[in-house]
This record gives C-alpha cells, structure tokens and sequence, in this order.
C-alpha cells in the first residue's frame, strides 16, 4: 500500500503527460480534419489535467473554460465553414515531411538533454501554494493592473478585427 | 520515482516539438493554426512548472508570475487564434480553397 501512494503522483503524471502527446500526434498524422480538431481538444484537457498536478487549479480551469470550450469550438465553426465536403481531402501532408521530421527532432535532440541536464534533479517544494485563484487576482488587479487592461483592449481589437475580415459584403 | 521539473520541461518541449512538426507539414491552414495553439500550450506548460517548482520569494509583487503570465497568453492566444481563423475564412471565401500550396501571392 506504502509503495502505490509513494507511485500515484508518477503514475498520474506519466498517463496525463502520454495522454498529451498521443493526442498531440493524432492531431498532426491524422487526414480527417474533424479527428484532428478533436484530438486538440483532448490535448488541452491533457494539458488541463497537468496544470492540476502542477497545482494551478486556476489556469487548470481557465484552459478548460477558454482552450476546450471556446478556441476548439471556434476551430470546429471554421472547418465546418471553409469544407466543401465531408470526409476531409486526401492528401493533408506537404513534401517536407522528411526536412521538417529531421528539424524537429534536431530540435527535441538538443533541448531535451539540456533541459535534463540542468533541471532534471529540482525537486518541488514541500508545500503548494494555496487559494491560486485568490493570489493570481490579487496580482491582476494591484502589481500588474495595465497589462490587465491592455489585454481587455488587445480582446476589443481581435474582436472587432475579426468581424471585419469575415464579414460577407 | 519523483516527478522533478526536468520531467515538465521534456514534456513541454516534445509537444513543442510535435506542433512544429505539424506547422511545417501540413497542408490545410486550420490545422497549421491548431498546431501553433499547441505550441503555445507547451510554453504555458514550462512557465507553470517553473512557477511551482523555483517560486519566487517576493510576497506581494512575485508570487505566483509563471501564473499571472499564463494567463495574459492564454488571453492573446484566444485573440490570435479567433484573427487567424477569420482571416483563412475570407482567404477561403475569395479563392475557395484553403490548402496553403496555392496562397503565395499576396495580390489576386
């Protein structure tokens, strides 16, 4: 009994973070474009569940609120409106598979050890934080109040910009 | 085992990779956008477990910054992603299609 709940934290992180990446190459192999829309959703709630074992449950929640249940529908809204058909096209890969496969694991090959080597022994302090929510809000509100209102601005503009550009005329 | 920071930073750095990946190979622009929302995703990743894992001791004005920053991406991600979307719309709109091997032009 002693050796499971010594294992569960690895146990949940290895499942949420196998989740994540199995989802996350369904979403680039895939040729249906509605599987792949499908697989980032279940990618961000990977992603969701991870922020959970991080203990920020307030992001954990505000990506499931806004990446799941906003940006993934407004995906879908896209794909159903740009398709002339369904069942999705044939070929969904350009001719770089092999250069950009080569790039990007360069890419993996040299970050992971390096990350390895210089993070890969810090350990989490003993004690989380408690009451996310109330400490993030405290800092929106009184050390970074102008970023706050800056991004209600930037929210304004894409709003608007987006109506513009995809309005029918 | 221990799940240490260096096991988030990987994974954070593999679905990194996995996004760069699709933007680079794939042909219709939607996917090429969920791919770069992916991207964002990893780098929220990172700035959350380094919140959790190296806190910054100064109460009041740094608890917590991996948090706060977290939030404003995730806010311009929204933005950008509803930008992106609108745009290939009136892309496919004017030509029909939205494979990204014919948009190289930029006047019709």
């Amino acid at each position: 009994m002693n050796h499971l709940s010594e294992a569960l934290p690895a146990i949940w992180f290895y499942t949420f973070a196998g989740v994540v990446l199995v989802s996350a190459l369904c979403v680039v192999g895939l040729k249906n474009i509605v599987h792949c829309a499908m697989f980032l959703a279940s990618t961000f709630l990977g992603v969701a569940a991870i922020y959970f074992l991080l203990n920020a449950e307030f992001i954990a929640v505000v990506q499931v609120l806004i990446y799941v249940g906003a940006i993934t529908v407004l995906i879908l809204f896209a794909i159903m409106l740009s398709q002339k058909f369904l069942g999705g096209e044939i070929k969904q890969h350009n001719t770089q598979s092999l250069p950009a496969a080569a790039l990007t694991a360069v890419l993996a090959g040299v970050l992971i050890p390096v990350l390895l080597d210089t993070w890969g022994k810090v350990e989490a302090p003993a004690e989380a934080m408690h009451g996310t929510a109330e400490t993030v809000g405290a800092m929106l509100v009184q050390p970074y109040v102008v970023p706050f209102e800056v991004a209600s601005l930037v929210l304004l503009a894409a709003m608007l910009g987006a109506v513009v550009i995809a309005r029918k005329d | 085992m221990t799940i240490t920071l260096g096991h988030y930073l990987v994974l954070a750095a593999l679905l990194f990779s996995i996004g760069l990946y699709g933007v680079l190979t794939r042909r219709n622009a939607i996917t090429v956008l969920m791919c770069v929302e992916m991207m964002l995703n990893a780098a929220n990743i990172n700035m959350v477990a380094f919140s959790r894992y190296l806190p910054a001791y100064l109460p009041g004005k740094t608890e917590m910054l991996g948090h706060v920053f977290v939030v404003f991406t995730i806010t311009i991600a929204a933005a950008e992603a509803a930008v992106g979307l609108a745009i290939v719309l009136a892309i496919y709109r004017l030509r029909h299609t939205v494979k990204l091997d014919g948009m190289n032009e930029m006047k019709w």
